[in-house]
């Protein structure tokens, strides 16, 4: 009995001083902020549908493509969104950016729907077009006050994943069944983007 | 009934404690094991530090021996320069620093991205501005002394290593899409420095 209540005693104890010894915040000037500045970064691609359908659409369009247009648009698209982004962070006007976004999806998705195959060139100016558009938006809203090196690499990693996940997706073009899923799934996205286009006019 | 209540206590009361909030005030990344440690942890928890150096080694791996012997070279010897000018007290602007380090994301990942075709100097002079950009960055407003010393070598022995490490795992890549992975990273870490570019012009210097 007092073996038993001893030995309770002893493991909130030993549990008090544990607990007592983490520091719930640490205030290291290195990792201040960092959870705040990287997930709210990492959030923002993700945070709207129309941004999504698109950059999964130039995944799928550019694994519908090829090579080399399966490498070229994932290496360009990023460069011209954070383009986009740069602009609207130091406040260049770009009307019309909303609408632009919701075309994207609608020309991207019609793209994917009836598997276009334009010439290299057309097909980057078209998603560089359309990214620069999409990035800019992304970089007129960046709130102040986050950690600018965190926050800039969650934004562009979850971009890029975005376009991984389209390319992932898009591989299943190797088979047939897999092209018909494909062009339905082109579907979907130009189905989106009229949706996003409808409300952007409206 | 008290044994429960008791039993109860036991878990409740380091519950308890474990929530109230307490602030440990660290200045530096502090490992307990020494300023070498200190310095290879600081590194490591740096992302403006490690980033560009690994996207500098996939480069130079991509381009070959000479080009990452280069960059190995001048790595750790500019970081070390860069630092102890910032102990022995060299101040730069305000601005100097996030925007030499955002331009150097930006060239480093262009490069990289590119696969651009240049000779091994230009490795070499890269790796070194950055490196003590890095370098004076990382001490600034730090008191000279044996032990910030200590932690710069380890700053310097993290980046030589790291460095190398990447380096050497790029330079074998054959597979077309381990070289197109490669080259990805390049364009991310290119639309990081374009995105802290604006963010500096913006909102000013937050690289940080």
């Amino acid at each position: 009995m007092r073996s038993d209540a001893s030995r309770e005693l002893m493991a909130a104890a030993v549990l008090g001083v544990v607990a007592c010894s983490l520091p719930s915040e640490a205030l290291a000037h290195i990792v201040k902020g960092e959870a705040v500045g990287f997930v709210s970064g990492f959030e923002h691609p993700i945070s709207g549908f129309d941004h999504i359908i698109a950059m999964v659409a130039v995944g799928l369009w550019g694994a519908q493509l090829g090579a080399p247009a399966i490498w070229i648009l994932p290496v360009t698209f990023p460069l011209v969104m954070a383009f986009g982004g740069f602009l609207g962070l130091i406040g260049v006007p770009l009307p019309g950016s909303e609408i632009a976004i919701a075309l994207s999806g609608v020309c991207l998705g019609a793209a994917v729907l009836g598997a276009f195959r334009p010439p290299l060139w057309i097909a980057a100016a078209l998603v560089g077009t359309f990214g620069l558009f999409h990035g800019y938006a992304h970089g007129a809203e960046l709130p102040p006050g986050q950690n600018a090196l965190l926050y800039s690499m969650g934004f562009v990693l979850a971009t890029g994943l975005l376009h991984v996940t389209g390319i992932t997706i898009g591989l299943v073009h190797r088979w047939r069944w897999g092209q018909v899923a494909l062009r339905g799934a082109g579907a979907v996205v130009l189905c989106g983007g009229a949706f996003f286009l409808w409300s952007a006019l409206a | 009934m008290k044994r429960a209540a008791l039993r109860h206590l036991t878990w409740v009361i380091p519950a308890a404690a474990a929530l109230l909030p307490t602030v440990a005030e660290a200045h530096l990344v502090v490992t307990g094991m020494g300023p070498i440690y200190d310095g290879i942890s600081h590194f490591a928890w740096s992302p403006e530090d490690f980033l560009p150096a690994i996207a500098l080694a996939f480069f130079a791996g991509l381009r070959g021996p000479a080009h990452a012997r280069a960059a190995l070279a001048a790595l750790p010897v500019a970081m070390f320069a860069g630092g102890v000018a910032a102990l022995l007290g060299l101040a730069l602007p305000p601005l100097v620093l996030p925007v030499s380090t955002a331009l150097l994301f930006l060239i480093v990942g262009g490069l990289l991205a590119a696969d651009a075709n240049v000779p091994p100097a230009v490795c070499a002079t890269l790796g070194a501005a950055l490196s003590m950009v890095r370098g004076i960055d990382d001490v600034a407003g730090v008191p000279a002394s044996l032990a910030h010393v200590l932690s710069l070598l380890g700053m310097c022995a993290s980046v030589f290593v790291v460095f190398a490490i990447a380096a050497s795992v790029t330079l074998p890549l054959q597979r077309a899409w381990m070289i197109v992975a490669a080259r990805v990273s390049g364009s991310w870490l290119a639309a990081l420095g374009l995105l802290l570019t604006g963010w500096i012009i913006r909102y000013g210097a937050l690289v940080r």
